[in-house]
C-alpha cells in the first residue's frame, strides 16, 4: 500500500507492505536508519520518533497508521550544521558509548526538555525510564540531560 | 592483501575519525577526557551499526532455529519454502561447502545441525529473500523432523548421563584428565595444606541464574560476494581475524579470500566473540550472488549468543581468631550449555579468583564445567570472576560476622599485596593496590537516610506508589574483587597497528593508523587516536576502519585487554614510522606487533604455575552499596553507590568513569533481576519484556575513585578498566540486601520472595 507522511519537515511517500512498522519504512523505505530496533516490544526506546509531536515508538506504530500524519526522527532534530543542545551535551558529558540507544534517548531527551525546560532530577530520571542503556550506567546520560536544560537557560 | 570490495553502503556516512573535526572537538592525548571521536554522528543517526547497513541488490536471510533443547534430526523438508515468493535460497547442513563445525576454541558446534540440536535455538536451516517478511514466511514451511531426546538440564546430573559430545572436543589439551561424561573442562588448584583448620570456620551454597549480555544492537551483519569466489563480511564483533579463521574453512576458502570488516557495533560484553550471522551470512551469498544482510530479532538474540554461566559454588573458609584467613575450600560447577565456546578459560578463572583478593596460604579449589542442553555460555564481561566474588565476598561478610570485626578491616587484615603469592602459586608483582582501594571505597560518605514522607520515586516499588515507608529497611553493604587483564595460561596474545606518516598539502605531518581492534563502544577508537597524538606529537591523525584485509590481527576486545593492547601496538608502531621516517626522509607505512610478557600454562594435576606466571597482570576494585528494601513487598531500591577501582593509569579518564558507571549496572541487573529462565532447556523469557535489566530508575548515582598506580608492563602504566566494577558490584549489592534483611540472600538475581517477612 502507498502512504504519504511527512518526515523531518519533507514530505515523503512510500510503498509499504501492511505489517509494516513505522520504524521498518523509515529505515528501510525512507532511509532514516538512525532510529534503532533493539526489541520489538516497545520495551527499550531505540525506536522514539515524535509523531504529530507525540514520543511514540515507532515499532509500535504501523507505517500505514503514519498516512497523513507528521513524524520527527532523530535525523531531523539537527539544524543546519548545528547539533541539538541534547546532542551536542551527550557528546560533551560522555554519555554516548556503543550509543545504539543513543537516537532514541536523544528524541525523548528533547521531548522532555520541549515539555519541561528545567526538569528535576527525578522527573530526567523518570521520563527516561521507558529508554534502555546497556552500556552507561545512565549517569552521564542523565548528566547530559541537566547539561542541555541548563545551557538551554544560559 | 586485496582490498576491500567496494560497498554499496551509501549511509556509512561516518566513520571514526571523520566527523569530529568539523565540530571542533578536543580529540586529547594520553590522560585527557577527549570526547568520544564518533560520538557526533552516534547522536545525530548517522552512525552506521551492522543493522543499518544495505547493498545495491541485497537480499535479507533469516534462520530457521530448533524449537527443542535436545532431539534427533530424521528428515529436513524443504521444498515447499523453495517455491515460496521472493525465495531465493533455502540452505542445510548439505550446502555447508567446507568444515561441518566450528568454535571459537573447540570446532564443535555444526554450522547448521546435521542429525541433532543440542539447544533451544540452535540453527537449522537458512533462507534468503527479497523481504525479510518473505524469508520469515518461507522458514515457517521448512518441516523439521525432530524425534525429541530427554535433555540433560541438571549439571550436577551431567557427569553421570549420556554424553552429548561422545568424541570429547576439548580432550587433550593440556587440561586434567576428567574422563566422566560431558565434562568440558576441570581444575583443581591445591595449594599449601588445604586440611588446615582454623579457629573458626563458615560454610556456604552459592547459586548464580544465567545471565544475558544484552546488548542493544542485536546481531546483525551484511556479507557480500566479491564475484571472484571470495566474501566481504561487514559485521558486528569483538575479533575480526579469529572470525575470519573460523568462517574461511567452513566456506572452503583461503582465509584472504575472506574479508571481514568491522560495522558499527551495538555493545558486546563478550557475546560478540563468538560467531552468529557470519557463516550463515556467507553461505547465503555466495549460493545466490548477492548481498545477503542478516538481522536478529531480540527473542532470537537470546538464542543467537552465549551467556554467562550459571554457577552453584560450595565455599568453606577458615581463619583464626585474629581474622587472618587460614584455608579456603572451595568447589565450583559452572553449566557450559551444549557447546563449549570459552567455557575452559571460564573455568580456569573461577578458580584463579575464587578466593577473592585476599592472601590465603592454603587451598583446595576445584572447578567443573558441563555440557548440557541448557543454552550455551561463554564470554560475559568478568569472565568466571563474577560468579566466585558473589561467594567469597559473601563468605568474607559472614566471616566478619562470626569474629565480630568490621566487614572492612577484615578485608584490610587479608588484602593482598604485591610480593604475596596466589593460589596458583603465582607471586604478586607489579601494581596491586587493593589495600588502597578497598580505604578509598571505604571512605566515600553516602548520602544521610532520606527523610519521610518522600517522593515514591525515591522508595522502593517507584511510580508504583506502594508503601509511604511503612516496612522499609536500609542496609550498607560493602565488597572487593579482583580479575586478571589480558589473556591468561600461555596463551600467545598479540596486536598488530599499522601506521602511516606521510606529507599533506601544506606540508605538515600526518598519520593514518590501522588496527584491527574492535571498537564496541568501549572506547578504544579514542584510545588508539590518543596514543598516536601523543607519540607522533601531532594532531592530524585518523583511524582506518577496522578490516582483516589491511592490518594484522588485533586480538579480542575482551578480558580487560582492548586498551592495553592497541596502546601497546599503536605506541611501538609510531615509534617506529618516526624512526624510518627520520631515518629515510620519505613518508613511510609501518606494522608492528605487540605482545605483553608472556604466560604459561597450569599444572594440570594441581593448578600450580609451570615455568612462569599464568596471569600477566590484575586490576581490582572495592564498592560500597546502599540499598532500601520494602520487606513487606520484596521491592528493592538502591539509594548510592562508592566505589574506588584500580585503573594504573587513565588512558580517558571520562570514558573509564563511563565504564565503571555501565560495569557496575550490569552487577546489579545479576543482583536483582537478570536470569534466563528455562524450563526442560526451553528460554522461557527471551524478550526485554520478561528479561528485565536496570533502567534510570534502578541504577542510582555512582560515586567512583580511580586509583592510579601505574602498572610497570603496561603501556603508560595503564590497566584495562571494563571487567571490575561488574565483578564486584554484584557482590556488594547483595551485601547491602543482606544488612537491610538479616537474611542469607545466598542465590542472584535475588527473588522479592526471599527478602519477605522478616
Amino acid at each position: 500500500m502507498r502512504i504519504e507522511l511527512t518526515v523531518n519537515g519533507e514530505r515523503q511517500e512510500a510503498d509499504v507492505w501492511a505489517g509494516e512498522s513505522l520504524l521498518f519504512a523509515l529505515r528501510e523505505r525512507l532511509g532514516l536508519p538512525g532510529s534503532k530496533n533493539a526489541c520489538e516490544q516497545g520495551e527499550c526506546g531505540s525506536c522514539s520518533v515524535l509523531l504529530d509531536g507525540r514520543l511514540v515508538c515507532s515499532c509500535l506504530v504501523l507505517a500505514a497508521q503514519a498516512d497523513g500524519h507528521e513524524v520527527v526522527t532523530v535525523e531531523g532534530l539537527a539544524g543546519d550544521g548545528e547539533l541539538h543542545p541534547v546532542q551536542d551535551a551527550f557528546v560533551r558529558a560522555g554519555a554516548v558509548q556503543c550509543g545504539f540507544c543513543t537516537p532514541g534517548l536523544v528524541v525523548a531527551a528533547a521531548d522532555l526538555l520541549q515539555r519541561s525546560p528545567q526538569p528535576s532530577d527525578d522527573e530526567i530520571r523518570e521520563a527516561l525510564s521507558g529508554n534502555l542503556c546497556r552500556c552507561t550506567g545512565y549517569q552521564k546520560i542523565l548528566d547530559a540531560v541537566s547539561l542541555a536544560a541548563s545551557g538551554a537557560d544560559a | 592483501m586485496s582490498a576491500p570490495v567496494p560497498l554499496l553502503v551509501a549511509r556509512c556516512r561516518a566513520l571514526p575519525g571523520s566527523a569530529a573535526g568539523k565540530h571542533s572537538l578536543e580529540l586529547g592525548r594520553v590522560g585527557e577526557s577527549a570526547a568520544r571521536v564518533d560520538g557526533i554522528p552516534k547522536t545525530t543517526g548517522e552512525f552506521a551499526y551492522s543493522s543499518d547497513l544495505a547493498a545495491a541488490g541485497m537480499l535479507w536471510g533469516h534462520t530457521v532455529r530448533s524449537r527443542h533443547a535436545h532431539a534427533r534430526i530424521r528428515g529436513i523438508e524443504i521444498s515447499e519454502a523453495v517455491g515460496m515468493p521472493g525465495v531465493h535460497a533455502v540452505l542445510t547442513h548439505d550446502d555447508v561447502p567446507g568444515e561441518k563445525r566450528y568454535g571459537l576454541e573447540f570446532p564443535d558446534q555444526p554450522v547448521l545441525a546435521i542429525d541433532r540440536v543440542r539447544y533451544f535455538g540452535e540453527a537449522v536451516a537458512l533462507v534468503a529473500a527479497e523481504h525479510p517478511e518473505q524469508a520469515r514466511r518461507a522458514a515457517a514451511k521448512i518441516t523439521v523432523d525432530y524425534e525429541p531426546l530427554e535433555p540433560v538440564v541438571d549439571p550436577e546430573r551431567a557427569t553421570e548421563q549420556e554424553p552429548l559430545h561422545p568424541d570429547r572436543p576439548t580432550a587433550g589439551h593440556g587440561y586434567l584428565d576428567d574422563p566422566r561424561p560431558n565434562v568440558i573442562r576441570s581444575m583443581v588448584v591445591r595449594h599449601g595444606d588445604p586440611d588446615a583448620l582454623g579457629d573458626v570456620s563458615v560454610e556456604g551454597v552459592y547459586e548464580v541464574g544465567i545471565q544475558d549480555q544484552a546488548f542493544l544492537g542485536p546481531e546483525s551483519g551484511l556479507a557480500v560476494p566479491d564475484g571472484e569466489g571470495g566474501i566481504d563480511i561487514y559485521v558486528a564483533t569483538q575479533w575480526l581475524h579469529v572470525d575470519r579463521d573460523q568462517v574461511a574453512p567452513c566456506l572452503a576458502l583461503e582465509p584472504e579470500q575472506v574479508r571481514i570488516h568491522l560495522a558499527g557495533v551495538g555493545g558486546a560484553f563478550g557475546g560478540r566473540e563468538d560467531l552468529s550471522m557470519q557463516i550463515h551470512g556467507a553461505m547465503l551469498a555466495l549460493h545466490t550472488g548477492r548481498p545477503v544482510k542478516i538481522v536478529y530479532g531480540r527473542e532470537e538474540s537470546f538464542t543467537g549468543h552465549v551467556h554467562r554461566h550459571p554457577a552453584r559454588i560450595w565455599a568453606e573458609h577458615r581463619a583464626a581468631l585474629d581474622g587472618r584467613l587460614v584455608a579456603v575450600r572451595m568447589r565450583i560447577l559452572l553449566d557450559g550449555g551444549a557447546y563449549a565456546s570459552s567455557s575452559t578459560a571460564v573455568v580456569a578463572n573461577a578458580c584463579a579468583f575464587a578466593c577473592g583478593p585476599y592472601r590465603v596460604d592454603n587451598a583446595l579449589i576445584e572447578s567443573t564445567c558441563v555440557y548440557s542442553n541448557n543454552p550455551p555460555c561463554g564470554a560475559m564481561r568478568g569472565f568466571g570472576a563474577v560468579q566466585t566474588c558473589f561467594a567469597h565476598e559473601a563468605q568474607m561478610d559472614k566471616l566478619a560476622a562470626v569474629l565480630d570485626i568490621d566487614p572492612v578491616e577484615l578485608r584490610l587484615l587479608n588484602a593482598l599485596e604485591p610480593g604475596d603469592v596466589l593460589p596458583t602459586g603465582q607471586t604478586l608483582t607489579g601494581s596491586f593496590p587493593v589495600a588502597e582501594v578497598i580505604r578509598r571505597a571505604a571512605a566515600l560518605d553516602p548520602p544521610e537516610p532520606e527523610e519521610l514522607p518522600r517522593d515514591p520515586l525515591r522508595l522502593p516499588g517507584g511510580s508504583g506508589n506502594t508503601t509511604h515507608g511503612q516496612g522499609v529497611r536500609r542496609g550498607i553493604g560493602f565488597a572487593a574483587g579482583f580479575k586478571n587483564i589480558c589473556y591468561s595460561e600461555g596463551f600467545d596474545d598479540s596486536c598488530a597497528a599499522r601506521v602511516r606518516l606521510f606529507a599533506g598539502g601544506a606540508g605538515e605531518l600526518q598519520a593514518e593508523v590501522h588496527c584491527a581492534g574492535a571498537e564496541v563502544g568501549q572506547g578504544v577508537t579514542n584510545v588508539i587516536l590518543q596514543v598516536a597524538r601523543t607519540e607522533l606529537g601531532i594532531e592530524s591523525v585518523v583511524l582506518a576502519p577496522a578490516s582483516t584485509a589491511d592490518v594484522g590481527s588485533a586480538g579480542s576486545a575482551s578480558a580487560s585487554r582492548m586498551t592495553w593492547m592497541a596502546a601497546g601496538a599503536v605506541q611501538l608502531a609510531c615509534r617506529a614510522a618516526l624512526e624510518e621516517r627520520e631515518r629515510t626522509g620519505v613518508d613511510v607505512d609501518v606494522e608492528r606487533v605487540y605482545r605483553h610478557p608472556r604466560t604459561w600454562p597450569l599444572d594440570p594435576e594441581t593448578g600450580q604455575i609451570t615455568g612462569g606466571p599464568a596471569h600477566v597482570s590484575f586490576a581490582c576494585a572495592a564498592m560500597k552499596v546502599v540499598a532500601e528494601v520494602d520487606v513487606e513487598l520484596g521491592l528493592t531500591r538502591l539509594v548510592w553507590i562508592g566505589t574506588a577501582q584500580d585503573v594504573g593509569k587513565a588512558v580517558n579518564p571520562q570514558a573509564v568513569y563511563g565504564q565503571i558507571e555501565g560495569g557496575t549496572a550490569q552487577g546489579i541487573g545479576l543482583a536483582l533481576m537478570e536470569e534466563i529462565q528455562t524450563r526442560g532447556g526451553l528460554i522461557t523469557n527471551a524478550s526485554f519484556t520478561d528479561y528485565l535489566i536496570p533502567t534510570t530508575l534502578d541504577v542510582p548515582p555512582i560515586v567512583a575513585e580511580l586509583v592510579e598506580d601505574p602498572e610497570p608492563d603496561g603501556p603508560y602504566g595503564l590497566k584495562g578498566v571494563g571487567e571490575p566494577p561488574t565483578v564486584v558490584s554484584t557482590a556488594a549489592v547483595l551485601s547491602a540486601l543482606r544488612a537491610a534483611t538479616g537474611r542469607e540472600l545466598a542465590r542472584v538475581p535475588v527473588r522479592p520472595d526471599e527478602i519477605v517477612g522478616l
